[in-house]
């Protein structure tokens, strides 16, 4: 195994294969350096939560590919600034913006191909460019670009320990097919995502409500190269309490159930507990600005559980999901199906349906027909649940990512107690603290990765060589 | 038709429908994204629309061990396979797609045998060429009805095919669609025109839309080749042989060629696919049928170069052997494919249009 005991030059390690281990990857061999890649998962699972996605988050002057139109800096930044309500670093959220626009053809060059937005995605096609086939082609369009330019890489290899003395990263412990094996190599990229699959530390975090989260990526990202940088003294950054949730199917997977689980039926419902009660606004705002609340909305519920209950007149609204409603001709056979107190959701969609107003509804706008003297109120698309058959989904939350990370410069090297380490570097999840402090921008989690991923790349090769 | 293969079937779809990430690969997914819920008609259609690119098997986050385990292309070839026997005319005969290996071999050596012995124990007195060894008059008997039976057993396959998926009437403008697409094979181009990923894992390649096309147009070179030998015939008096510079030679022998090159190149390409990705029990038929397909181009061109030779006398029922075998399974080999895919490109046309028309409402 190259760089495997010390017998063997090895310029650059990279721990992870997902986009920004494969970008920083790229980028150090195309400069010249001996790469090896480490990933914890076996093959059919590289590239960890990449697998998931679908777009990135794009900068550009004029219409670009696929991209019509423009989306300038300032747009750009502006949105960003919106949803993380001023919780970033100006200096890298900007120099991460403005260098999304480059990646559009670098994306190209390494075997990336682009595609119109998807269907039921119309809000993103200005901002977004998606990518032909999803995350996993884009996982494997770049693992062949980076094997034909001679990376190595080992699958089934969790890295467990960086000794990190003086400043410098002296050694990788990883553990590979039962057995320890040591590296040595001259520089060391971390892209191995956040902590989210590792439950135990979620509990920490969260409390104990947390072993009750579904988790949407991959089960190998648990974190283990950030708790072992975090105990050796490297500085982090984001709040450790905090993920990113949202409410998907609670029938999902425990792991990896990805974006099929999702649901986009609550503006169209409403959402109750396990004991039949409702707990928020479920028409607030229009859905895609809503639709991260509701994974913590129903995270503080008892049991983390909740239930949207539509009729058949909404059933064609939203985006299907991969598993069919629970379906029943009465509210009282749906509450039994679903485990509900029969009384209790009957009371409950009864007191909801004699607060509905007249007035016109209309599901892409917000229509303003909101029930009257209700508390919870439903804002928007309030219209009475009464024509059969009846429809219910489990709701859990599903953890989509966590905040805490490394903090990095702006050229992705590693600092502890303020001051860089030499030679460790870190991009994509791992590091995305740094820029997105809460709250989430649509696409911009593949672009933080594209853009560190590329910088961490060159700065550990330019280190090593 | 067996409902196990539609079932599962359809509850790829349903996640499939749930994602969409793969709808830039082929007609498959903006198809199934028209829907919410799948009747069998459904299902059979987007199988049969399924060019078997395996561009979303290896695209997909939920592939196995994953407890989704899709394998769309794997889902969709065994309704697809399933779907041809249900549709095959007489139907007791389309059990033939579960043996379609060993009914080649059969079918082959009988061709074979009857062949020669005619060739031999029923050898003209006089004639020309080939007719030296067997008089023209029963090279029709045989070769007309073994041509007609089957295009009639296709004909009615297609149309039992059409009424399962709920094809309505055809425009020309559905032919012009489904026609363009086959010309251009858009559904193995991956949406990027990088081609497809069959022989080698997750690499793109436009090998096998290459060879297919050669396959496909050798194939129609060499019909018309035969059409043009008849019309000669019939019209005009002459018979064969026919020199080099003839219209039936001139189509004949680039015909035979790229269907040589072709489907030998779909024969290699189909021993470095993935098994896991197709119908394991469809593997040996498929392969038979590329192989008489090369057998009858093979020995037909050989038979050409030998005109005249001693040789010819083995190589003439030979050829007329591949060519008989070929002719019989038609209606129940991988062969309807042709005819089913041109009919599933025609209905989704049609839906397409359908779709737009009521969008535009
Ligand atoms: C369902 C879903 C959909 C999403 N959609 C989008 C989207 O459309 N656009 C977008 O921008 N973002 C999206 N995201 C967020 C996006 O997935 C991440 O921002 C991005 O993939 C992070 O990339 P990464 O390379 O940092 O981490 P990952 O892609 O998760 O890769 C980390 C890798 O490191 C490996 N690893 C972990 N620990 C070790 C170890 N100790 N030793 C060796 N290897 C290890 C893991 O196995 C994994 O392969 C989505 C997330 C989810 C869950
Ligand atoms: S094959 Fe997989 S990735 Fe493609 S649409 Fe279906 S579920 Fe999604
Ligand atoms: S195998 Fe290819 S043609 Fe068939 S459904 Fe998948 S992507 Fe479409």
């Amino acid at each position: 195994m190259p760089g495997s005991g010390s017998n063997k030059a090895l310029d650059v390690l990279v721990i992870g294969s997902g986009n920004a281990a494969l970008t920083a990857a790229i980028s150090a061999r195309e400069i010249g350096a001996e790469v090896l890649v480490l990933e914890a998962a076996p093959e059919v699972y590289r590239g960890g939560n990449t697998r998931h996605t679908r777009n990135f988050r794009c900068m550009h002057a004029g219409p670009t590919g696929v991209l019509p139109g423009e989306y300038g800096e300032n747009e750009y930044f502006g949105d960003l600034q919106r949803v993380t309500k001023g919780n970033t670093d100006e200096a890298l959220a900007r120099l991460t913006i403005r260098s999304s626009e480059e990646c559009y053809g670098w994306m190209q060059d390494h075997g990336i191909r682009f595609q119109p937005p998807l269907s039921g995605t119309l809000s993103l096609s200005r901002t977004n460019a998606f990518f032909l086939g999803g995350g996993r082609a884009l996982v494997n369009a770049y693992c062949r670009t980076a094997a034909n330019l001679g990376v190595q890489f080992v699958y089934g290899a969790l890295v467990r320990h960086l000794e990190l003395k003086d400043r410098r990263i002296l050694r990788v412990d990883a553990e590979i097919e039962g057995e320890t094996k040591s590296f040595f190599p001259r520089s060391v990229v971390a892209a191995s995502g956040g902590f989210q699959a590792n439950i135990d530390w979620m509990v920490d975090a969260w409390g104990p409500a947390a072993r009750n989260f579904l988790v949407r990526g991959s089960p190998y990202n648990r974190g283990i190269v950030l708790r072992n940088l975090i105990d050796q003294g490297v500085d982090t950054v984001g709040d450790p309490a905090q993920c990113h949730a949202v409410a998907i199917d609670g029938r999902a997977p425990k792991f990896d159930g990805g974006i099929v689980t999702r649901l986009d039926c609550i503006p169209f419902s409403i959402v109750v507990n396990k004991h039949g009660v409702r707990f928020h606004d479920e028409g607030e705002d229009l859905w895609p600005k809503r639709y991260a609340i509701w994974g913590r909305l129903v995270a503080a519920q008892p049991d983390q559980i909740g239930f949207a209950i539509f009729d058949s007149r909404s059933i064609e609204l939203f985006m299907p999901s991969a598993y069919p409603p629970v379906e029943a001709k009465s509210v009282e056979v749906l509450a039994m199906r679903l485990g509900l107190s029969k009384e209790a959701l009957v009371a409950t969609v009864e007191e909801f349906n004699n607060t509905c107003r007249p007035g016109t509804f209309r599901p892409t706008e917000l229509d303003g027909l909101a029930t009257e003297k209700l508390n919870p109120p439903k804002s928007n698309w309030a219209r009475p649940i009464s024509n059969p058959p009846f429809f219910g989904y489990e709701l859990r939350p599903g953890v989509t990512f966590t905040y805490l990370g490394l903090c990095v410069s702006a050229s992705a090297q590693v600092r502890a107690k303020g001051s860089p380490i030499e030679n460790l570097w870190a991009a994509g999840e791992i590091m995305a603290g740094s820029i997105l402090g809460e709250g989430y921008l649509a696409g911009f989690g593949m672009t933080i990765g594209t853009v560190f991923g590329r910088i961490a790349g060159c700065e550990a090769a330019a280190h090593a060589l | 038709m067996p409902s196990d293969a539609i079932t599962e079937a359809r509850r790829q779809i349903q996640i499939c429908n749930a994602c969409r990430y793969c709808e830039g690969y082929c007609s498959v997914f903006p198809a199934i994204q028209m829907h919410r819920n799948f009747a069998e008609g459904d299902i059979v259609q987007f199988a049969n629309l399924c060019h078997d690119c395996r561009g979303c098997y290896h695209a997909c986050q939920y592939i196995a061990p994953h407890e989704f385990d899709i394998n769309v292309p794997r889902a969709l070839a065994s309704v697809r396979q399933q779907s041809w026997k249900a549709h095959a005319w007489p139907s007791c005969v389309g059990q033939l797609f579960d043996r379609s290996a060993l009914a080649f071999s059969s079918v082959m050596v009988v061709s074979l045998a009857i062949l020669f012995w005619l060739t031999t124990a029923m050898r003209p007195a006089s004639g020309e060429g080939f007719y030296s060894f067997m008089s023209h008059s029963l090279m029709v008997a045989i070769f007309v009805p073994s041509f007609l039976l089957p295009l009639i057993a296709v004909g009615i396959s297609v149309r039992r095919y059409w009424k399962a998926v709920g094809g309505g009437s055809i425009r020309w403008q559905y032919i012009a669609k489904a026609v363009n697409s086959l010309a251009r094979m858009d559904n193995l181009s991956g949406g990027h025109g990088e081609g497809c990923n069959f022989e080698d894992g997750d690499r793109f390649s436009n090998a096998r839309r290459w060879l297919h096309q050669a396959t496909l147009a050798g194939f129609l070179l060499c019909f018309a080749s035969t059409c043009s030998g008849t019309l000669l015939h019939y019209g005009f008096g002459m018979e064969a042989p026919y020199g080099f510079l003839s219209v039936p030679k001139l189509l004949g022998v680039p015909g035979g060629i790229l269907l040589c090159i072709g489907t030998a190149g779909l024969a290699w390409l189909k021993t470095k696919a993935d098994p896991n990705l197709g119908v394991a029990s469809a593997w040996g038929g498929e392969m038979a049928f590329i192989l008489v397909l090369f057998g009858t181009s093979a020995t037909g061109l050989i038979l050409f170069a030998a005109t005249g030779e001693p040789a010819v006398q083995f190589l003439l029922p030979l050829h007329l052997g591949f060519v008989l075998t070929f002719f019989l399974m038609i209606p129940y080999s991988k062969m309807v494919h042709g005819f089913h895919r041109l009919a599933a490109l025609l209905r989704n046309a049609e839906m397409m249009s359908e779709d737009s028309s009521l969008r535009s409402h």
